[in-house]
């Protein structure tokens, strides 16, 4: 879980690659503007060249590697189902038949096309956005004017999510201490349900004492960040650079090898 | 001296419940570390949460610093000046990074943030926690947690600490240290414990609630003869 929070900063090599010490705040915009610049292609040179530098990128920020390919996998099941059933219900022409369904030339295309653009861009996210951790991004976020509340329910949410599931641990523990095996029938039913909803109340209960505390500290409603990132420097600069090349190159690809392909 | 805060008659019932509180007086004078002892459900905390308004009697007054306090805006004054250190860290401890909660009373309190800031650290080092400004909150053990907590109320350079059962959960040592500290802490303070070493360690007097009411009171152990009284 923590891992998850963290991004586990210990467990890092020595010497920390350099694009994972750029300001949170490039590395945010970086990923924005390699996302909707990835998702408006539409040439498979363009989408294998950007899954191409994604991976290159993820090889040059040393992720481990067993984690990095099952959080891909995570969010490539969210997609299952749209690639699988994509070539069959997309009209025109027909390229085979299964089960008397036929799928389409265009359909396979498209399905390979989201299923490129997602994992460049899942790829790129993990190793630009996922190694800042939670608190530098809140503070990132928070330095590029996205609305404070945004930035807070963020912030909050990762600092209680431990505390709500450490709650959790305690109430299953407490279940399972008192032989609580859980199978299909009522009382399991049941019993989860009262431990959902003690869950709720508890946090309910958690966040008046939480507010109450910060009220006995005179908070009015105003929060305050105190982020003491450097400025920007030369590391930023070619950061900047680099990005707008990839970007520019990309679009280059789609435009003068997408025109060439229809033709 | 007049006292720092004084309570007359205090009483205050939950709804639908047999009062919580019934007819409490109490005086609490400066440099005096006082302790509220008694069964679970005595009282004790309900009485802490009263003298700053985050529960509100039915009957009987509490003036502080010589003012009694009714609206909101009075009591928000009042508990910059009465610090309250909640029984769970984590109730306290909201902010991602250390030093951002240590330095949000101070900013609360409308100081520029480098004041602020040198006023969190300043909190900080007075209890040996230097080097933990950067630390995550929710990454810190319990005994750690604890003293966080105490810094940022401290940081606010309140006149009076309230304690609400300050030695949960802590280990001998942790206790024994925090113990070190409050002693030496110049404020006054109400404290609620239920552990008798503590309370002769740390306390001047002791007072006992049973039922919402206050049954007994007397000097406490080394505290009172550290204080000569």
């Amino acid at each position: 879980m923590s891992y998850v929070l963290e991004g586990d900063a210990t467990a890092r090599p020595a010497t920390p690659p350099a694009l994972t010490q750029v300001d949170p705040r490039y590395r945010v915009v970086a990923v924005v503007a390699f996302a909707i610049t990835v998702v408006a292609l539409h040439d498979f040179a363009a989408l294998l060249i950007a899954l191409f530098v994604s991976a290159a990128v993820l090889l040059h920020g040393r992720l481990p590697v067993a984690n990095t390919i099952r959080q891909v996998v995570t969010v490539d099941m969210f997609m299952i189902f749209v690639i699988l059933s994509l070539p069959f219900t997309t009209p025109g022409e027909t390229a085979f038949t299964l089960f008397g369904l036929e799928a389409s030339k265009e359909g396979i295309g498209d399905a390979f096309r989201i299923a490129l653009k997602a994992n460049a861009i899942v790829l790129m996210m993990l190793v630009l956005v996922g190694t800042i951790g939670p608190v530098r991004l809140g503070h990132a976020l928070s330095r590029l004017k996205v609305p404070p509340m945004f930035v807070h329910l963020m912030l909050f949410t990762v600092r209680y999510i431990e505390v709500l599931n450490e709650e959790y641990q305690r109430l299953r523990t407490a279940m399972r201490t008192r032989g609580f095996r859980p199978g299909t029938n009522m009382h399991t039913i049941r019993t989860l349900g009262y431990l959902v909803g003690m869950l709720l109340i508890r946090a309910f209960d958690r966040s008046e004492r939480v507010l109450q505390a910060m009220r006995c500290r005179g908070f009015t409603g105003a929060f305050h960040l105190i982020d003491e990132s450097r400025p920007a420097g030369l590391r930023e600069g070619l950061f900047a650079i680099g990005t707008a090349a990839v970007l520019a190159a990309l679009i280059y690809v789609e435009v003068r090898h997408g025109a060439f392909v229809s033709r | 001296m007049a006292p720092l805060f004084r309570v007359e008659g205090l009483t205050f019932a939950y709804p639908g419940r047999a009062p919580a509180l019934e007819g409490i007086d109490l005086e609490l004078h400066a440099r005096e570390r006082l302790f509220l002892t008694g069964a679970n459900g005595s009282g004790k905390s309900t009485l802490l949460r009263c003298l700053i308004g985050l529960a509100r009697p039915q009957a009987g007054r509490i003036i502080a610093f010589g003012e009694e306090p009714t609206t909101e805006e009075q009591f928000r004054r009042l508990r910059c000046r009465a610090g309250f250190v909640f029984q769970d860290p984590d109730d306290q401890l909201f902010s991602p990074t250390v030093i951002e909660d240590v330095a949000f009373g101070p900013l609360n309190m409308g100081l520029p943030r480098d004041e602020a800031i040198a006023q969190a650290d300043e909190a900080l080092a007075g209890l040996g926690l230097d080097g933990f400004r950067d630390r995550i909150t929710y990454k810190l053990s319990g005994g750690e947690r604890r003293l966080v907590s105490l810094a940022t109320v401290l940081a606010m350079k309140p006149e009076v600490l309230l304690l609400d059962e300050p030695t949960n959960a802590l280990d001998e040592v942790t206790t024994d240290r925090l113990a070190d500290i409050l002693t030496g802490l110049p404020q006054a303070m109400i404290a609620v414990s239920h552990d008798p070493h503590f309370r002769a360690e740390v306390g001047t007097r002791e007072v006992f609630l049973h039922q919402g009411r206050i049954v007994a009171e007397r000097p406490a152990g080394h505290g009172a003869r550290r204080m000569g009284a």
